[in-house]
């Protein structure tokens, strides 16, 4: 950073962005919570709201004011950092900011959804009794994401990246005395948290090699930097020479291996498979929660690790190969799961995953020399974040309505709920990537990122998906807002109040227009040798054409099948049969999971450590103090209680030690 | 008098003026032991404020320091002719223990306030406990060292004995009988110490600076830090620490797990890895490989506990285990994990047994599987073991990401005298741990606190009274001020890690 | 050893004689100690082993450094302890006896193991 620039206000306090969420966590939760549920709803509200005009400005100061930042150069720099965790010397960790393209977009992003879903929350769970506890906790969660988005170096991402599994337990544990929510915090937290051991065990070996070249490397490269930081990790040199030094483990180069373990963290946090099973279990939280965290941000977390790690990632290709593959398989994966499931939360959750695999194909396509996917990904990222927050939104509104999660439940809902069924269409269309809307743009990239780097099998499975999507969430909105009501809750449905319909109204806004966003521009790939990445925008009717093409064919259908009587899709799932129910049951994957804990672990690890403690362990303590008493007692036996007979034993004690030294003197002689 | 012998004199002035109070007036007695162990608090707050003071000016030098640099010292001759001294100072480590032991003995005290078979007894045996705890961490003196050491077991034996629940006499029994070994084994190495050192002392720097040949080395490490490691819970020696806990009251398990527990860790720090470097650079990679079992056993045993204090016993085994784990891989990082995590780990673990004892004294249960849905009607304690249970996984923002993290880092980084590959296996296997004490704790806390109420009774449960809400409370806080502000305890610590380490390469040498 | 008995017989007696009458009772004594069965028996080999420790005292004295009287002193020594061990030890019995109605010792196996 170039300490003769000038920076504008939002830069210069750049820790107001933590501090603002943090400090309003803190005095919601500690002080306000107590005394008025209302006021800390409006407080937490309010400090998000100011957060996320700050953050405005922020992305304002650095896209526009910044020199060189109107040809489209933006520099990364650390406008704020301060000392957090001296492990030792020079392994400092620090607390601090990073500003680079990616942070500060998903700063607006995160800023802007969580603002409206607080908004939106004061209307949704108005009255309830955990309501002051639910916005301290979104607060935590804000400055979490927050935190996660800004870290300048890996450690504070992981610290943030813990804190976001964490609030998210919290949030899908809201409803406590819900078996079915608890079950489901527990599962969320404990598989990314398996997840996280990789992302640990992978930022070790990052932290070890980072430390070993720190030492080797020029002051120009490490100069103001720390091993751990990702501006030093991702650094040219450093890549260089992690594939001249790493050496391999198992055939496996480290580098890719670290990377690998990296992408397993990422791919918990986003869901990827097979590490997916707790997306659709966390839909148990209040649904602002979902759109929030489940949809829009913490969930894209594992694809922004990816991107910002992506330079040592692409110094590993074979580490981007798993990427990319993983990736296509999820968004395939959970596309078809997708079109069975009937609670509206989990059609939504399904195809979060399946975005998130579009996410991070595109990343896994992209290369220096081919950097477009990488743009595409963060646009996707962009871009969903609005239409599937506003989906969920969406969603929440209708079971705010109806009091059911079951689609077969709603029906008919487009004249009682006017508002949510417009904005609800918007989003439909937006991620069925129908033109001009956001997702058109961005999936349009992502499809020509795979054709263009050479992965036309990845293609063509992107391809499929977006037909796919477009059915699915067709079949979504065909069945809640059209048809008949199918039943008394549907009935006496109504639109819900303005708090809930004004976020949604403004993410609509945000789902049509934000395509037009010139993307590239802002955000591309920084090629190793500074400058920036050829990355180029536009449309490419050879793409644009067939996506839009089976996007419409998907609608077609689902408006076949479901917009009138249902008859012709239960004849077509009978006809489907072992398949049909195979998808519907998820594959049989959670079923498997359960296998393997409860059977496996449980029972022959666990249950025998214990036992073996009991019985082995301590059986062995028990065992001497039963040796000793039971030796005591067998000694006492030779105590008499007779004093002669002690004095005999003495007498010949002291005969038997004369007649030795006797003996003795003998031989001295 | 100096400042550092208040801080043992002041516990043992309030055990007197406990042990004069009238037997009858209990309140009163919890009230002269409260304001007892509230002012050693803030004795402690002006003893670190001094130490700050005194220390801070030598942090640089200290980087590449031999001898450990004590501060506030007091010295007098007791046995001249065995040139055994009253010798008492302070250094980073103890100031960071001290500071604990007086936060969990405050919090213990308020914690046991609904004690009323004995009062007492009890409180002035727990505050003979605690005088001892404190003497050992001032202590340099390895002979004085020991005395305040075994003054800090015994009186558990009545402690757990008499106010216990379940089968108390066994578990006492038990738990003393084992401490005894290890103290065997401790008095042996230190009367070996004094011998072959040929200094005439017991002092810790003295001895110190005294050579000892590898053999001696070779066999003396493995007795002090086995007899230091039946206190740590190293395995397979830690079969008193889940009886011994679910046996005794709640104040004295806070105070065992907390306190006493990290006795063990620090003399394997202070005495065996200090003054024999070269036995640690023999025994090392064994005793990392046997805390290793520590960690992960403790945490797979966890799992399938009912009870929730066998349930933490457990998980302080696991917890315990990385401790001794920092102290075996003996590098920087790796040491500075141990000290923060005996930190961390005491007021977490204080944290939960005093939580675990005022859900019992409501519940009248600490079976896991009859409990549910106490949420709804405790939301404060329940909240505190959310905390706890999440700082007990590892959740950064509480201290034991911060030891963890560090243990895990040095761990990883290895040092010059093993095989780096096994330590990092190792190093991988115990992090493995993470994931297994997620799995508990999660499991844990959903039955007891989630869910609906499962029996009638709970639903006219009260919540915390004031002093649960100032133990508790206290606790908490400690916690994430260390976790959030970590410089704090790591500022304090560093300068006296440095020549722990410097010690290892200066006196270095591969066998 | 005939011969041998015969002549320290006929000698003079000197040093060794008298050695010889403190070894027998201070063996007579310890038999007695340790097979009486009568308390007050026990007490009265406790006094041979006294005595015969006192006349190695004057023997000693005698024979060794015939120019101090520090046997002499030991030898009163003995003997006043002697007559206090045999007050107490007579005191304990008569207690005994007013307890148990016997003085055997036998019965006495409190410290029975």
């Amino acid at each position: 950073m170039d300490q003769t620039m000038e920076l504008g206000f939002a830069l210069k306090n750049a820790w107001l962005i933590l501090a603002l969420p943090f400090f309003s966590f803190l005095i919601v939760g500690l002080f306000i919570r107590p005394l008025s549920k209302r006021a800390a709803g409006i407080v937490a509200t309010l400090a998000i709201f100011l957060t996320a005009c700050f953050a405005y400005r922020l992305a304002y100061e650095y896209f526009f004011t910044l020199p060189g930042a109107l040809e489209g150069i933006h520099k990364a720099f650390v406008p704020w950092s301060v000392e957090w965790l001296r492990y030792q010397e020079n392994m400092v960790v620090s607390l601090g900011i990073l500003t680079d393209p990616i942070s500060v977009m998903l700063m607006v992003v995160v800023t802007t959804v969580s603002s409206l879903v607080h908004l939106y929350s004061t209307g949704y769970l108005h009255g309830e009794d955990g309501y002051g506890r639910y916005f301290t906790y979104l607060n935590l969660f804000t400055f979490s994401m927050l935190g996660l988005v800004t870290a300048p170096n890996i450690v504070q991402m992981f610290v943030c990246w813990e804190l976001v599994g964490a609030s998210s337990f919290l949030l899908i544990g809201y409803y406590y005395d819900r078996p079915s929510a608890v079950a489901a915090a527990k599962k969320a937290f404990i598989v990314t948290r398996f997840a996280d051991l990789g992302f640990l065990i992978g930022m070790l070996i990052l932290g070890f090699f980072g430390f070993q070249f720190f030492g080797e490397l020029p002051a120009s490269v490490t100069q103001g930097l720390q091993p751990f930081d990702f501006m030093f990790l991702t650094h040219p040199e450093v890549g260089a020479k992690f594939l001249a030094q790493g050496g391999s483990f198992l055939g496996i180069s480290l580098v890719t291996l670290s990377m690998i373990l990296i992408y397993m963290g990422a791919a918990g946090k986003s869901a990827m498979f097979p590490l997916h099973i707790w997306l659709p279990d966390a839909m148990e939280g209040p649904t602002p929660v979902s759109a929030l965290i489940h949809a829009a941000t913490m969930v894209v977390a594992g694809v922004y690790l990816v991107a910002r790690m992506f330079p040592v990632f692409a110094v590993s290709g074979d580490a981007l190969l798993v990427v990319a593959y993983v990736g296509a398989f999820t968004c395939l994966f959970a596309a078809l799961i997708g079109c069975t499931q009937d609670d509206i939360k989990r059609v939504l959750a399904f195809s979060t995953l399946s975005q998130l695999g579009y996410m991070m194909f595109a990343l896994g396509v992209s290369s220096f020399e081919n950097p477009l996917g990488y743009t595409a990904s963060m646009f996707h990222l962009f871009t969903h974040a609005f239409f599937k927050a506003l989906l969920f939104l969406g969603a929440g509104s209708v079971i705010h309505a109806v009091h059911s999660n079951s689609i077969w439940d709603m029906g008919g809902l487009r004249k009682k709920m006017p508002v949510t069924h417009v904005t609800f269409l918007i989003a439909t269309l937006a991620i069925s990537g129908i033109f001009p809307l956001s997702g058109f743009f961005s999936k349009d990239e992502i499809l020509s990122a795979a054709l263009e780097s050479g992965h036309t099998n990845i293609f063509v499975v992107g391809l499929v998906v977006a037909g796919m999507t477009a059915f699915y969430m067709s079949r979504v909105y065909f069945v809640t807002f059209w048809g008949k009501h199918r039943t008394e809750g549907a009935h006496h449905a109504h639109e819900s109040p303005p708090v809930m319909l004004i976020p949604l109204i403004i993410l609509a806004v945000f789902s049509i227009f934000s395509g037009f966003i010139p993307f590239a521009h802002f955000v591309s790939l920084p090629s190793p040798h500074g400058g920036e990445g050829a990355a180029h925008g536009g449309i490419d009717l050879a793409v644009a054409l067939p996506s839009t093409a089976v996007a419409l064919l998907g609608i077609g259908l689902a408006a076949f099948f479901y917009s009138g009587d249902t008859s012709r899709i239960e004849a077509l799932s009978k006809s489907l049969g072992v398949i049909y129910t195979t998808i519907k049951n998820k594959f049989y994957i959670d079923e498997v999971y359960l296998f393997v804990t409860h059977k496996i672990i449980f029972r022959f690890i666990a249950a025998p450590i214990a036992w073996f403690d009991r019985n082995v362990v301590d059986g062995g303590v028990n065992l001497s103090a039963w040796g000793t008493r039971k030796a005591g007692s067998g000694l006492s036996r030779t105590q008499t209680g007779q004093v002669q007979t002690y004095g005999s034993w003495f007498v010949s004690g002291v005969l038997g030690i004369l007649l030795v030294l006797w003996i003795l003197s003998f031989e001295r002689h | 008098m100096g400042l550092v012998s208040w801080l043992v004199l002041l516990p043992f002035l309030t055990t007197v003026a406990v042990v004069l109070t009238p037997a009858s007036k209990s309140r009163n007695i919890r009230w002269v032991a409260a304001l007892g162990t509230g002012a050693h608090l803030l004795l402690t707050a002006f003893v670190t404020w001094k130490y700050w003071q005194a220390a801070s000016p030598d942090f640089p030098s200290m980087k590449t320091a031999l001898a450990t640099k004590l501060y506030l010292v007091e010295r007098m001759p007791w046995f001249e002719s065995m040139g055994i001294q009253y010798f008492v100072g302070l250094d980073g480590i103890s100031m960071a223990m001290i500071i604990l032991t007086s936060i969990i003995i405050f919090t213990g005290v308020m914690a046991s306030w609904n004690v009323e078979v004995r009062t007492k007894e009890f409180f002035a045996l727990l505050l003979t406990l605690v005088t001892g705890v404190f003497g050992v961490f001032v202590s340099f003196d390895l002979f004085l060292f020991f005395v305040f050491y075994e003054l800090a077991v015994l009186p558990m034996y009545l402690l757990i004995g008499v106010w216990g629940t379940g089968p108390k006499e066994y578990s006492a029994m038990k738990l003393t009988l084992m401490l005894m070994v290890g103290s065997a084994f401790i008095l042996v190495g230190i009367l070996a110490l004094y011998h072959v050192s040929g200094t005439h002392s017991f002092d810790l720097i003295t001895l110190g600076q005294a050579t000892y040949d590898s053999d001696f080395q070779r066999w003396v490490f493995p007795m002090l830090f086995v007899g230091f490691g039946v206190l740590g819970a190293l395995y397979p020696f830690h079969t008193w620490s889940p009886d011994g806990h679910a046996s005794a009251p709640t104040a004295v398990s806070m105070l065992h797990a907390g306190v006493l527990m990290k006795l063990g860790g620090y003399g394997a720090l202070r005495i065996a890895v200090y003054l024999l470097p070269q036995g640690a650079q023999y025994w090392g990679l064994f005793f990392m490989a046997v805390t290793t079992i520590n960690i992960l056993y403790g945490s797979f045993g966890a799992i399938t506990q009912k009870d929730l204090k066998y349930f933490t016993a457990y998980s302080s085994v696991s917890h315990c285990g990385f401790v001794l784990f920092g102290v075996a891989a003996l590098n920087m990082m790796s040491f500075k994990g141990a000290i923060i995590q005996m930190f961390s780990h005491g007021i977490m673990t204080g944290l939960f047994f005093g939580l675990i004892g005022m859900v019992y004294g409501r519940t009248h249960t600490r079976i896991i599987p009859e409990m549910g849905g106490l949420a709804k009607v405790m939301p404060w304690l329940a909240t505190c073991f959310y905390i706890a249970g999440l700082a007990s996984l590892g959740l950064p923002g509480f201290s034991g990401f911060v030891a963890e993290s560090s243990v895990f880092l040095g761990g990883f980084f290895g040092n010059p005298w093993h095989d780096i590959t096994a330590m990092r296996i190792l190093t991988l296997l115990a992090t493995c741990s993470v994931v297994v004490t997620a799995v508990y704790v999660l499991r844990g806390l959903a039955k007891v606190f989630a869910g609906p109420i499962t029996d009638a009774h709970f639903e006219h449960l009260t919540d915390a009274t004031l002093t649960e809400r100032i133990s508790t409370g206290m606790l908490v806080a400690t916690l994430a001020v260390v976790g959030l502000m970590p410089g704090t305890l790591i500022n304090l610590i560093e300068s006296s890690v440095y020549p722990l380490v410097n010690r290892l390469h200066a006196i270095g040498g591969k066998f | 050893m005939g011969e041998n008995l015969v002549s320290f017989l006929e000698k003079t007696p000197d040093v060794s004689h008298w050695l010889v009458l403190s070894s027998l009772l201070f063996s007579i004594g310890l038999y007695g100690l340790l097979t009486r069965r009568n308390a007050v028996g026990i007490l009265m080999s406790v006094e041979l082993l006294l005595n015969s420790g006192a006349l190695n005292f004057i023997l000693f004295n005698r024979f060794i450094s015939p120019g101090n009287i520090d046997g002499q002193v030991m030898s009163i020594f003995v003997i006043a302890i002697a007559a206090a061990e045999v007050v107490v030890g007579m005191a304990i019995f008569v207690a005994l006896f007013q307890q148990r109605k016997t003085v055997d010792v036998t019965q006495m196996n409190m410290m029975k193991g």
